[in-house]
């Protein structure tokens, strides 16, 4: 172990954070790379090359399971232990049961993909795992609660920072939707297979509510965490409004939970349950966007760090898709947007512009940021950085431009009429005119992808950098020991 | 007496910010998921609406439409729009769907939806759109599915059945449950839904409907009896439109 950071190893445990945040890059490459090919597989359906594991619809619960879960789900083990370490300036309560959190995440994404692809499915969105795969979540996710909770009650000063509440709110209302989502019989104790306990109408209530909420508290107030700790970080600025954090937390903890019900718009789900959706997700638009100017304003003062430090670029940048998606959002849930959007590739844009433009975004800027800290060194190349920078920024433009046409396009002619008061389009027609921009969205996604191959380089790198400081230092160092011995 | 609230208190105490942070999640879900349980009109009740449990041929056709994760590109759930009616018949009510553990409605269209799907094409073409869908459809985006053709598994039928019936569909185990089946769907659907003489229906139901042509009972002969039976089991003939809007 290397004297310099012998200290701070010895106060906190930065190996499990070092662990989550390299398989957070591993994640990122498998899920995306997935991504890009089940991008392709509709653009050109050769590509399904009639093997039964590799079918878009079998993969796409892979590309969702192994970005959501595998690189959001790394990324914020990782942060969340970083920050709550550093935030309550005391250590895990325990190595075991942080080692426990890692391994048996890891687990559970493998086992998700695996199944998939042999078939086996709860048929839930982005909660598709099986039963046993189910039970090794909560395990793990009760262990990670006790875990932060418990370090949190040994911190060394009276308050909790702000990205702590979000990072507990997240933790908190994934245990709930995860628990109440997932509740279902197994066919037998020995078969994967499982029926939901709830049917149609109510099943799909409790399925966008988890899965609004999977947007909402997974891929957002866990985020969130991490912009209110590496944002200011960063920018070397205190965060903008006390006051606002506070109005932001409680606000969009509680209107979150309403709003799922806008993804079942038009539907057999009664007209109150909807209306009372959209109405909330309108509201929402508030706290979204206090946070972000939240964020945003950090940087008052500070601003030509835009110039200069493509971190903190992504960092910001990410912060302003999260505006324009949380604009958007609102948007598509009112009931005569939602008409045309929804059963569109426009959903799939939105969740795009929401999952890379800021979800991935502010996790590339956190891990620039956290990663040279957790090695003690310096990150081996900005200019990489700032390549994958605009990778990044190209790659999710092409993607929710393309969804953007498309979608609308897929909208507008489904309900297009002829001079008789006929349909105007088959609904083939509707396929044939998407092909272009399905391709435009694969190059989309391989921009994003390259960025993010960029950066396993640059990380690569910097690791391997640190490694050769310390090894040179402890030689030198022991030249010295075994002067003053001898 | 006036209580000077401090945010504070919430920010130095980990206990209650975790009771309170439980609080404001908790209502959301609370208000909109318990009363659909509770609330009678959420499921319509109308004549006409004779909605049945799905056979054990059809059960199993449905495991492999899931399987298969059909559902991220098909929806089976109509809009009540001018259009959809034209393009796919009438909007889906939540009574067809209530036999259904998960639901599959979906929230895309790559491919057209499939809620009333059934009895719109020959078996015929569905075999055949199923392994080439772009020998039917030239400008098709699906994969090919040559390994419906497997045989079916048949193993596990009445198990499947008995996790349906926990969990709320009517399969019957008993006789008396058979008989309250028969009041219920007619003597007819009663005998599909008795657990006990599921493999009997199933390969019965297979060799009388000859889905894909061949002999044995293959997944494709599941899967076509699925998608056959979607959207047909309501009698829009004898609904009364204005009952179903107000139970909206």
């Amino acid at each position: 172990m290397a004297i310099t950071t012998f200290s701070s190893a010895e106060q906190y445990n930065f190996d499990i954070v070092k662990k989550f945040a390299i398989m957070a890059l591993v994640w990122a490459l498998v899920g995306m790379f997935v991504g890009v090919y089940i991008a392709s597989e509709l653009a050109w359906p050769l590509l399904n090359l009639d093997i039964p594991y590799i079918t878009f619809g079998r993969l796409r619960p892979v590309h969702t399971g192994a970005v959501i879960f595998g690189f959001g789900g790394s990324a914020l083990f990782a942060t969340s232990y970083y920050v709550v370490q550093r935030t309550c300036q005391t250590r895990l309560i325990s190595d075991g049961m942080a080692s426990f959190t890692f391994w048996g995440w890891q687990t559970v994404i493998v086992l998700a993909a695996v199944s998939y692809m042999m078939g086996y499915s709860q048929g839930r969105e982005y909660a598709e795992m099986e039963w046993p795969i189910d039970i090794l979540i909560e395990v793990v996710w009760v262990t990670y609660l006790i875990l932060f909770v418990g370090t949190i009650m040994r911190r060394k000063q009276p308050h909790i920072y702000v990205a702590n509440w979000f990072y507990l709110a997240f933790i908190l209302a994934t245990a709930l939707l995860h628990t109440f989502n997932n509740l279902a019989v197994p066919v037998n104790l020995f078969s994967m297979k499982s029926y939901s306990l709830f049917a149609g109408t109510q099943d799909a209530m409790t399925q966008w509510w988890y899965g609004h909420n999977a947007v909402g508290f997974f891929l957002t107030a866990g985020f969130l965490g991490m912009m209110y700790y590496f944002v200011p970080k960063q920018a070397g600025r205190p965060i903008y409004s006390y006051r606002l954090s506070i109005v932001h937390f409680w606000a969009l903890g509680f209107m979150y939970m309403w709003v799922g019900a806008h993804h079942l718009h038009w539907t057999a789900l009664p007209d109150w349950t909807s209306t009372l959706a959209a109405t909330f997700s309108i509201l929402l638009l508030m706290p979204s966007w206090g946070g972000m100017i939240n964020g945003i304003m950090t940087l008052s003062g500070a601003w030509h760090k835009l110039r200069t430090d493509p971190v903190m670029r992504f960092l910001i940048v990410a912060l302003s898709f999260y505006g324009m998606s949380t604009f958007e959002g609102p948007m598509m849930s009112l009931k005569e947007v939602n008409a045309l959007s929804h059963y569109t590739d426009w959903t799939i844009g939105h969740v795009h512009s929401g999952a890379l433009g800021w979800v991935a975004m502010i996790s590339f800027g956190s891990l620039y940021h956290m990663i040279p800290k957790l090695w003690d060194t310096k990150l081996y190349s900005t200019k990489l950085v700032e390549i994958h920078f605009w990778l990044a920024t190209i790659g999710v433009l092409l993607y929710i431009i393309a969804m953007w046409i498309s979608g609308i396009t897929q909208g507008l002619m489904w309900r297009a009429f002829d001079d008789f008061g006929n349909l105007q389009y088959s609904f083939v027609e509707s396929v044939a005119a998407m092909i272009p921009f399905y391709i435009m969205r694969a190059i989309g996604g391989a921009f994003f992808l390259s960025g993010v191959v960029v950066m396993a380089y640059n990380i690569f790198m910097t690791i391997r950098e640190a490694k050769r400081e310390e090894a040179a230092l402890e030689a030198k160092l022991a030249v010295k020991m075994a002067g003053l011995g001898a | 007496m006036r209580i000077n609230f401090k945010h504070e208190w919430i920010e130095t105490n980990i206990g209650l910010m975790l009771v309170l942070t439980m609080l404001a999640i908790s209502v959301g879900g609370l208000v909109e998921i318990a009363p659909l349980f509770f609330i009678n009109k959420t499921i319509e009740k109308t004549e006409g609406v004779d909605v049945r449990p799905y056979s054990p041929l059809e059960m199993r056709g449905r495991d492999i439409y899931i399987r298969e994760g059909c559902y991220v590109c098909h929806s089976q759930m109509i809009r009540p729009f001018r259009d959809e009616k034209m393009r796919y018949g009438h909007y889906s009510l939540a009574a067809e769907s209530q036999y259904d553990h998960p639901f599959q409605w979906g929230s895309k269209r790559t491919g057209p939806d499939l809620a009333r799907v059934g009895g719109k094409y020959s078996n015929e073409w569905h075999v055949q759109h199923l392994l080439a869908p772009r020998s039917m459809v030239p400008e098709s985006v699906m994969p090919n599915y040559p390994w419906l053709m497997t045989l079916l598994d048949q193993s596990d039928v009445a198990d499947r059945m008995k996790a349906l019936r926990t969990v709320g569909v009517p399969y019957s185990l008993t006789e008396a449950e058979r008989e309250a089946n028969v009041k219920k769907f007619g003597e007819q659907v009663a005998e599909q839904l008795h657990i006990p003489d599921a493999n009997k229906n199933l390969v019965e139901q297979a060799n009388l409907g000859n889905y894909d042509g061949k002999p044995g009972v293959s997944e494709m002969d599941a899967l076509v009896a699925y998608l056959q039976v979607l959207g047909t089991m309501v009698d829009f003939t004898k609904v009364n439109e204005d009952e179903l809007v107000h139970s909206r």
